[in-house]
């Protein structure tokens, strides 16, 4: 363990996040390390751990430390482990949590599992190596390292600081905000105005923010069950996006309507939609507000609540009237049917199906013989 | 001669009570009036709702359908609204078929008094019911609640007046 280097966590340029898990120990040799369980994150460079609740104790090795691994079987009362054996501690490394140790290996201890997929991410980028290729800048070895105060700024090296520096205070902050409420409470308006500030970034795609940061941030919002506030702000406020995304919907329903008949059960067409969207899926939330706009944006669809609480979404040209005609049609037809058989005759969804012959029911066209054989229905000869 | 059932007899709805009000209003009227007649084909006066559960009347076998125990207390409740049909306990478990009322005999009776001038003459109800004169009659084999009941109506429309007599009851017409 004494290989470890206090790290601020935040990914170098040309570093990238691999795979990070959460639930991790770390032993130094055989012995637990005097540090909580956290989070292992492997990069193309360094294996970084962070204290799952202070997220200031972040401690990094570089991944050419790493002499080989092996992984351990779980046992009983034991989580998986995976066993890393490292080349001695370079003369200059970076002060860490351990000066020192009897052992030239360390363990991690998967407590959430997570181990197969840790291990073949590993064994990849050790035999990639692609830190040789893409070497990022190494942290300037001044003999304070980053835990330690500031130093003097000078030329570029300086504003490279600078702006680490500055990116460490933000990373703080929302730690900070995150633990106490209360500070929550003082911080917020702090919060709102760098969530702009990031979400501006973000929009213009400018390099100051890495990805690592950005999902970060994003899990951070929705652990706190704030929605993304990104694709919102792209398409504008609440009410526009929704309003837009009923337009597009407008566009995209209109076949598949045509090819069932003129009606599709909500949740047919959130699977439709989201299948063909692929990235930036859609909240049922979402989905059902724009929906509600169709009416207004005078566009050809409409979304219709059953009785029993069904919501479709129908052609504007669809004729409930027409339907139920012709479905009294089908029943005096066949003598009876029940929604399964109507439903393959007509080609729909077996609820959409029912939901018909309980309207026709309802205008009193059909009536209904409930038996231990199902549900039947009858053409209302009473 | 058997009973005829009515064509909703064979009709599988006719045993799922309906929920739609309309048809549920043509369902229990057929009922109804399916019961009654049964009821008065067969002279029976009484129901025991447990017995009526299995008998053929709510239950076609032949179909492999029948009405539910709610339906069937849904109906009676109805035969009772119109008033042929009573309670006779406080469980619901039996009841009387009127499926012809009390004033309704009542005038029977008196038209076959009438008929064969025998007013002003007194009768027991033995002898309307089950006597050789009335045995063409329909009222002949009348159970005595109801024939007591009918000549009550008759009495309250003044035709008729129930006496008493040593051994039992006893009616004169006017």
């Amino acid at each position: 363990m004494d290989r470890f280097s206090w790290s601020n966590g935040l990914l170098e340029i040309n570093e990238t996040l691999v795979i990070q898990q959460r639930g991790v120990r770390l032993y130094d040799g055989d012995d637990k390390a005097k540090l909580d369980i956290g989070a292992a994150l492997l990069s193309t460079h360094r294996l970084i751990w962070r204290d799952i609740k202070n997220h200031d104790c972040c401690i990094a090795i570089p991944l050419s430390q790493i002499i080989y691994f092996e992984e351990q079987a779980a046992g009983i009362g034991k989580s998986a482990k995976i066993v890393i054996h490292l080349h001695p501690a370079s003369p200059n490394r970076e002060p860490g949590p351990y000066q020192q140790s009897k052992y030239s290996y360390i363990k991690l201890s998967f407590k959430e599992h997570g181990q197969i997929e840790f291990y073949r991410r590993l064994t990849e980028e050790m035999t990639q190596k692609r830190w040789e290729n893409t070497p990022v800048s190494q942290p300037i070895s001044t003999g304070t390292g980053s835990q330690a105060g500031r130093t003097r700024a000078v030329g570029i090296v300086g504003i490279e600081r600078k702006i680490e520096e500055k990116r460490k205070e933000t990373d703080k902050n929302i730690s900070e905000a995150f633990e106490d409420l209360s500070k929550l409470m003082v911080k917020a308006k702090e919060m709102v105005e760098l969530s702009k500030s990031i979400a501006n970034k973000i929009k213009e795609k400018q390099g100051d923010i890495t990805e690592d940061e950005t999902i970060r941030f994003k899990s951070y919002l929705l652990s706190m069950g704030i929605a993304d506030p990104v694709t919102r702000e792209t398409h504008g406020s609440g009410t526009h996006y929704h309003l837009q995304l009923a337009r597009q919907l407008g566009d995209m329903l209109q076949a598949p309507l045509e090819e069932r008949g003129g009606m599709m059960a909500l949740t047919e067409v959130y699977c439709l939609v989201n299948r063909a969207r692929g990235m930036e899926l859609l909240s049922p939330e979402d989905l059902v507000n724009a929906c509600k706009m169709f009416e207004s944006l005078k566009l050809l669809l409409r979304l219709r609540v059953f009785d029993s609480g069904v919501m479709v979404v129908q052609l504007q040209s669809h004729s409930e009237e027409e339907m139920i005609a012709s479905a009294l049609d089908n029943v005096s037809d066949k003598g009876s049917l029940t929604a399964e058989e109507f439903a393959k005759l007509l080609g729909l969804s077996v609820l959409l199906s029912k939901e018909r012959l309980l309207l026709a029911e309802k205008m009193g066209h059909l009536c209904r013989d409930d038996s231990v054989e199902g549900l039947r229905f009858y053409p209302n000869l009473f | 001669m058997s009973f005829e059932w009515p064509w909703q007899y064979n009709f599988p709805p006719f045993f799922t009570l309906q929920p739609n009000v309309d048809t549920r209003q043509k369902q229990l009227a057929a009922w109804c009036s399916m019961v009654l007649s049964y009821c008065r084909h067969h002279k029976l006066y009484t129901l025991d709702v447990m017995e009526a559960q299995e008998s053929p009347v709510f239950n076609n076998k032949k179909l492999e359908r029948k009405l539910s125990m709610e339906a069937i207390q849904v109906v009676f409740e109805e035969l009772r609204k119109k008033g042929n049909l009573e309670w006779l306990d406080k469980n619901k478990s039996r009841c009387l078929v009127m499926w012809r009322r009390p004033e309704e005999w009542g005038k029977l009776i008196y038209q076959w008094v009438s008929k064969n001038g025998m007013s002003n003459s007194v009768f027991t109800l033995y002898e309307l019911s089950n006597g050789d004169d009335t045995e063409a009659e329909e009222f002949h084999g009348l159970e005595e609640w109801m024939l007591l009941r009918s000549l009550q109506a008759l009495q309250a429309d003044g035709k008729a007046e129930i006496i008493t007599m040593d051994d039992g009851k006893g009616v004169k017409f006017f």
